[in-house]
């Protein structure tokens, strides 16, 4: 069974925050309500500046899971991580427990209760029956369809990827090796011109195999 | 361009891939075979600032820049997230569940062992006034808000561990939400109410001498003689200032995670949750030895708290410094109904 994971290619992302307006027009989500953002750190800075769009990263031990008062999480056969809404309470303690500020509240009621959560469901929908009910309470169920996430699919550059981590994963690693990196995907990028000796030998291999 | 020359060739396999772009699906997670990666392309798409250092700043929970307006949308990865995970489910949880069993175990067993105090002389019928009106009330009033918060606060720790599977869907949906929302809404109106029995009892409760020696005999458990006591006595003073200091540190975490509103970071109510939940649970397990030690602890303890009234042979037994004080407005059965009915009493003891 495939598992779904996203990987956001840092070296490609450049910001443009298509991925957030991606999710928020596929899934109508609420106002306020924000499923993918994109971090930039050292902004501005010429030479250090690197942004990550980021969202529910699907956890295979969420916290957001171990720590819900009602065990509204569940995770799919796909290895995503859906909820519920009919048993949320709002009280919060998933964005508490989540390392990447995933889980979001549309609104602040009357002495300040939150509304139900809301976060990325990998365009996978929800628990609910009557696709209408479920597009309104979860956004698009675009796997269903057999397609993949919005944002990944409407990234320009395509450092935002998103499926089965196998198929993922060789993408990325197809490309850690045309960048002829030093020591492997996430370390720094040889600053000599030209390409390190491994990342040329698979160039031409590459090459070689294209003009067969 | 070493390679240009190695590859005759090339200018082809770049005609070859710029058709394969024209051609290859946006579908990403399907790579086209004709779709061949083109090394200097890569690196031109590239950013040099991934490095080790953005990295380390990546898993230390550096924050950066972010169009989204969610608290702390701005860092990557929070990570004091699995901390508070970590606490919460592997030390407060079932730290509360030894503190609240191994308290009711413990006087069950002092229960069995010792049994509840008995008076030690028959009743006289003669009554003293104990607690007001309004000292009920007010006891009451906390005590109901207690129990309730109490119970519905456990229930959004420990129920879906042991009620979850056993209701169905709609009705463990209903039950949570009810037990959240009366858990939040009724726990700004206990914070009112202990705060005022703060203010009215605590004169009654500054620790003397007296006090000192009823601890030294351990309230009695130890040695034959019952200590003196004055109108409360070491143990209840003791449950004062525990209600007081530890149930003002549950209303003001209460407070603090019952309003959301006010931007709070997550760290701050990750804090605070823990410090609401170990204080409740700390008061809770104390709890129990105040309600057994007010009921079927002590013989005629309970009528004190109900009727505000105890019995003479009570009063001196346990609070023989008070008893001194307020024995001669001791009154039988007769006299006092004449006090509520308003009547005057035939015989006056009451000044």
């Amino acid at each position: 069974m495939a598992r779904m994971k996203f990987l956001c290619d840092s070296e490609r992302c450049i910001e443009c925050n298509g991925c957030v307006t991606a999710c928020k027009n596929a899934n109508e989500t609420e106002w306020g309500i924000q499923r993918r953002r994109v971090v930039t750190l050292d902004d501005g800075e010429v030479g250090s500046e690197v942004s990550i769009s980021v969202a529910c990263m699907h956890c295979s031990d969420a916290p957001c899971m171990a720590v819900c008062p009602t065990d509204c999480f569940y995770p799919t056969e796909e290895g995503l991580i859906l909820h519920n809404k009919d048993l949320c309470i709002g009280c919060g303690y998933c964005l508490y427990a989540c390392p990447f500020g995933a889980p979001q509240f549309p609104k602040q009621g009357a002495l300040g209760a939150r509304g139900k959560m809301d976060k990325c469901t990998f365009c996978a929908g929800g628990p609910e029956d009557d696709p209408a009910l479920e597009e309104q309470k979860y956004g698009a169920n675009r796997l269903k369809d057999g397609k993949l996430p919005l944002c990944a699919e409407m990234c320009s550059t395509k450092a935002l990827l998103a499926g089965d981590a196998q198929e993922v994963a060789d993408i990325f690693r197809e490309r850690v090796v045309y960048r002829g990196h030093e020591d492997g995907g996430w370390g720094s990028l040889n600053k000599e011109p030209g390409l390190t000796d491994l990342a040329q030998q698979a160039a031409e291999l590459a090459t070689d195999a294209a003009r067969s | 361009m070493k390679n240009c020359k190695r590859n005759p060739g090339w200018l082809s396999l770049v005609a070859l891939l710029l058709v394969g772009c024209l051609l290859s699906l946006p579908s990403v997670a399907q790579p086209d075979q004709s779709q061949t990666a083109d090394a200097k392309r890569e690196l031109m798409q590239s950013l040099p600032g991934v490095t080790a250092d953005y990295w380390r700043d990546v898993e230390g929970g550096n924050s950066g820049t972010t169009a989204s307006n969610s608290p702390g949308a701005d860092t990557l990865i929070m990570v004091e997230g699995e901390a508070w995970r970590e606490w919460r489910n592997n030390w407060v949880s079932p730290g509360g569940l030894i503190a609240l069993g191994g308290s009711a175990l413990t006087i069950l067993l002092f229960y069995l062992l010792v049994g509840s105090i008995k008076l030690d002389n028959p009743r006289s019928g003669r009554k003293v006034e104990r607690w007001k009106r309004i000292d009920r009330a007010i006891h009451w009033y906390v005590a109901s808000l207690f129990i309730i918060l109490g119970l519905t606060g456990l229930m959004l720790l420990y129920a879906k561990w042991f009620l979850q599977p056993i209701l169905p869907g709609g009705v463990w949906a209903a039950f949570m939400t009810a037990s959240k929302n009366i858990h939040n809404y009724l726990g700004p109106l206990f914070a009112l109410g202990l705060l005022a029995m703060i203010i009215k009892w605590m004169r009654h409760n500054w620790l003397t001498l007296v006090d000192l020696k009823w601890f030294a005999k351990g309230g009695g458990i130890i040695g034959k003689a019952h200590p003196s006591a004055g109108y409360l006595n070491g143990g209840e003073k003791a449950w004062f200032w525990l209600v007081t200091f530890v149930g003002l540190t549950v209303v003001i975490s209460g407070l603090v995670v019952d309003f959301p509103n006010f931007g709070q970071s997550r760290e701050t109510m990750q804090t605070t949750l823990l410090i609401h939940a170990l204080a409740a649970l700390i008061l809770m397990a104390a709890s129990f030895g105040h309600i057994y030690i007010g009921t079927a602890g002590t013989e005629g303890a309970f009528e004190g708290m109900k009727t505000g009234y105890v019995d003479e042979t009570w009063a001196k037994q346990h609070h023989d410094l008070w008893y001194e004080e307020v024995k001669d407005q001791a009154m039988d059965e007769e006299e006092l109904q004449a006090l509520k009915t308003g009547e005057p009493a035939p015989a006056d003891a009451k000044s």
